[in-house]
């Protein structure tokens, strides 16, 4: 099914249809909804890690003039303690209604407590300050090693999770599973070189710059209208359907523009409680709107925790591979731990390996997905351990993992057997890559310290659900109807897919993102899914109109459908070559031969091929106050086949701005009360611009065989490899191995000192 | 027939046995036949006549979008492992 041809539209870079839009203030984003009568909503929120809610005072709150609604979980419907499937992972809905709004207890500092609809956000701030709470302080538990030792409080009452296939007495173990192939005792008995770390990383935030924010109307029909800044409307729909308690069909979402995600505006926070405050406000629409301290506070973060590695080498070959990987859960169970056993030996072919991993309920936010979840955690690891390895062994960088790398049917460390895959043609770019083959200088001469480091990394990338409906305009144009949020240029990127199919040019393709109500089921824009998917379902309905279209020239020319040819934007006769129209021309005629074209395609698609990153950084580093400096960084990629260059290149760029950010500065500092102490971008540190050199990118087409035009994800990649790459880069410059995320100014002045005594 | 790998917490049942032979054209026969040679499996695997939520079958290199009547091939692998999401 791979296209073969040259294309005319797919691998050019029209600009974005939503760019003007979004560059001048246009575009409609949660906090520009405005609705006739609209109330304005304020949450009150946990101050505490841990507290049971003895009793909730509203009447102060209700007092106040101008307050019209006041909601406690009191006012939540009860929801089925079931785990059902939302397509990209699995929800209970009886944690997600307890999670909008604590029932009983607050399991983590910022979970909802009651909150407020009013004529303004100040009369509902004062009307939250109003609400006394009735706290009874526990206990609290906020790492993986605090949260399973002997004396550590149970965080969700009368939660069992499940080891190992059995009952688990341990109450704050969400889950505990394991994968196991080969012989892993024998493999280690026959190395001749084990080297074994532990790695620790903080708790990270995905930093999208919009803040969550909902608006909601439930009508007197019990019908509900939400507009909300989310990648997946569908998704929202089906979580609101089980935590309120309603049918699908009765929910209708809007999805607004959106200023990133990243995984992390997946989950449900504020929309079912502006909800049922619009229900008790009278059907009134209600708007909340988060803060940057909410954000931090009370969405979905990834996981902190620990990756322990051992790695067995013999003759040059990894012949042993044993991981512990320990996550977060945040105060319910659910962290990407299954994800990252899945990653954890995925870029080498090893014969023997285990994974063991395990889902640890903590006292802060439920963890959600950012980019890769759990991926850049394990590639830390044992990236770092391959590095030191070669160190040890004096082997080559690349050339080791090339003799290692994973293949066309190797078996993942999870079980299933990989297809096609791009590892070592990345590999091998990355070792021809302008920036491998340039000389650094380690010592500049400026009291600095440099250092190269690389490092290897993938992720798996779904399909899934998409629909797109097509429908020709007179003048040629087509009007392309979607349900993917456009995060990334997908607007340009699912129109370019149609435009190809139809020959005519990007730009006269119309591309919306419209409601549920209005487009076909489609899954959320994450997993990397979305140009490929969404893109595969516009390939299908353009095609499907082609069909159409040519019955409408049959009828013109009054010759036989099958007479018809299409070719290069144009229907044209088979036998007959002065028969000829193009795609316009045809679309002019069609009021005189039957009336309006349009079409729709749909699919439910395997994974959107696995993706491979390999990373090249170069730090300067001054010895004296730990401050690192990226001065020039690579990412070179497997990206399938870049449908629009500049937005692959943007998905690169920003995974590894972010990675970067996450290996050098980003952590959840948390007080001795469980309280995360640094929830501003003052103090969490994000990289700037102005921070970072010009991240080069390496596009590396080895193309899908199951989508048309070989697209493979692209988005998650990026992020994987960048902490290992840095970890590498300062060992490079500095002699020392940082095991400990984020590798920060103190931890390695405090590494420096260690080593030089 | 299938080549059915046992996820580790359902070696119990199997009586440590870590993957099988299993004849069957369909995923929901290859299950059916599996729980016949190891009864309690099945349960585990499948609810409201679905693979449990949380869970996927990865029937060959992909995990199957068409549940319990995804083809299996005569030397097809087949793995249940949790259900990944991504970001």
């Amino acid at each position: 099914m791979v296209a073969t041809q040259d294309y005319k539209v797919i691998g050019t870079r029209p600009i974005r249809h939503d760019g003007l839009d979004k560059v001048t203030g246009r575009a409609i984003y949660g906090a520009d909804v405005k609705l006739p009568g609209m109330l304005y909503g304020s949450v009150l929120r946990s101050p505490h890690a841990h507290a049971r809610i003895k009793g909730i005072d509203t009447s102060a709150a209700e007092a106040i003039p101008g307050v019209i609604a006041v909601m406690t979980a009191k006012d939540m419907p009860e929801a089925g303690d079931e785990l059902v499937d939302l397509g990209e992972g699995a929800i209970n809905f009886s944690h997600a209604s307890d999670h909008v709004m604590a029932m009983s207890k607050a399991k983590f500092k910022g979970h909802p407590v009651a909150a407020v609809a009013a004529i303004s956000t100040n009369i509902a701030r004062e009307a939250v300050a109003a609400i006394k709470v009735d706290w009874e302080v526990l206990k609290s538990a906020v790492t993986v090693d605090a949260a399973m030792a002997p004396d550590a409080p149970a965080i969700v009452d009368g939660w069992v999770g499940d080891d190992l296939g059995e009952k688990s007495t341990q109450p704050n173990l969400g889950s505990h599973f394991r994968h196991e192939f080969g012989d892993i005792e024998k493999g280690f008995a026959d190395s001749t070189t084990i080297i074994e770390h532990r790695y620790d990383l903080a708790m990270v935030h995905q930093g999208y710059i919009e803040p969550h924010n909902g608006t909601a109307i439930w009508d007197q029909e019990d019908r509900v209208r939400i507009w909300t800044s989310t990648q997946g409307a569908f998704t929202v729909r089906t979580q609101l359907a089980g935590v309120l308690q309603l049918d699908e069909s009765r929910i209708r979402v809007t999805p607004t523009e959106i200023g990133g995600g990243f995984g992390g505006k997946i989950p449900i926070y504020v929309e079912p409680i502006a909800a049922i405050l619009s229900k008790k406000s009278g059907g009134k629409p209600v708007r909340i709107l988060m803060d940057r301290a909410e954000v931090f506070d009370a969405t979905g973060p990834t996981p902190g925790g620990w990756v322990s590695v051992k790695l067995g080498v013999k003759d040059g070959k990894i012949i042993a591979g044993d991981a512990d990987i320990r996550f977060d859960a945040g105060g319910f169970p659910g962290s990407p731990v299954g994800a990252a056993a899945m990653c954890m030996f995925s870029c080498y072919d090893i014969e023997n390996t285990r994974i063991d991993g395990w889902d640890i309920i903590v006292n802060k936010p439920k963890t959600a997905a950012y980019r890769a979840p759990g991926s850049t955690h394990v590639a830390y690891a044992i990236e770092s351990i391959v590095d030191e390895i070669c160190e040890e062994l004096n082997l080559d960088p690349i050339q080791f993992r090339l003799d290692n790398a994973s293949k066309e049917g190797t078996r993942r460390g999870d079980g299933p057997i990989f297809p096609v895959i791009g590892n070592i043609e990345t590999l091998e770019a990355a070792r021809d890559s302008a920036h491998w083959n340039s000389p650094l200088d380690k010592n500049p001469g400026n009291g600095k310290l440099r250092g190269r480091g690389i490092a290897d990394g993938y992720w798996f990338n779904v399909g899934l659900k998409s629909s797109v409906n097509l429908s020709v305009n007179t003048d040629g144009t087509v009007m392309l109807v979607e349900g993917s949020t456009d995060i990334g240029g997908t607007r340009a990127s699912i129109a370019m897919q149609a435009a190809e199919v139809l020959g005519i040019r990007a730009e006269d393709i119309i591309p919306s993102v419209v409601d549920t109500d209005s487009v076909g089921y489609t899954d959320v824009t994450g997993g990397s899914r979305t140009t490929y998917a969404t893109g595969f379902a516009a390939y299908k309905a353009a095609q499907s109109m082609i069909g159409e279209l040519t019955t409408r020239a049959s009828t013109i020319w009054d010759i036989p459908v099958d007479e018809v040819g299409f070719e290069d934007g144009k229907f044209s006769s088979k036998s007959d070559p002065e028969l000829s129209m193009t795609f316009k021309e045809l679309a002019g005629k069609l009021n005189e031969t039957g009336g309006p074209v349009s079409s729709t395609g749909a699919v439910d698609l395997e994974n959107a091929g696995g993706g491979f990153a390999v990373h090249i950084c170069d730090l300067e580093i001054d010895p004296e106050t730990g401050k690192t400096d990226v001065i020039r960084y690579t990412a070179v990629q497997d990206v399938g086949k870049a449908i629009h260059p500049s937005y692959v290149e943007g998905q690169l760029q920003g995974g590894a701005v972010q990675g970067i950010g996450w290996a050098l500065n980003e952590e959840y500092f948390m007080n001795d009360e469980g309280q995360m102490a640094n929830s501003s971008y003052l103090d969490y540190r994000m990289p700037t611009t102005l921070d970072l050199p010009e991240i080069e990118t390496v596009l590396v087409e080895v193309p899908n065989p199951i989508h048309p035009f070989g697209v493979r994800g692209v988005g998650e990649p990026p992020i994987v490899p960048p902490v290992a790459a840095v970890a590498n880069a300062i060992h490079d410059a500095l002699g020392i191995r940082l095991r400990e995320a984020p590798m920060n100014p103190g931890r390695i002045l405090e590494a420096l000192k260690e080593k030089n005594g | 027939m299938a080549r059915v790998f046992i996820p580790f917490a359902l070696r119990k049942i199997t009586g440590g046995v870590t993957d099988v032979q299993i004849s069957g054209t369909t995923l929901r026969e290859v299950i059916d036949n599996l729980e016949e040679k190891f009864p309690g499996t099945k349960e585990r695997l499948i609810q409201d006549d679905r693979i449990k939520p949380g869970m996927e079958a990865v029937v060959g290199e992909q995990p199957t979008r068409e549940g319990l009547r995804a083809k299996v091939d005569e030397d097809a692998e087949v793995h249940f492992i949790p259900h990944i999401a991504g970001g």
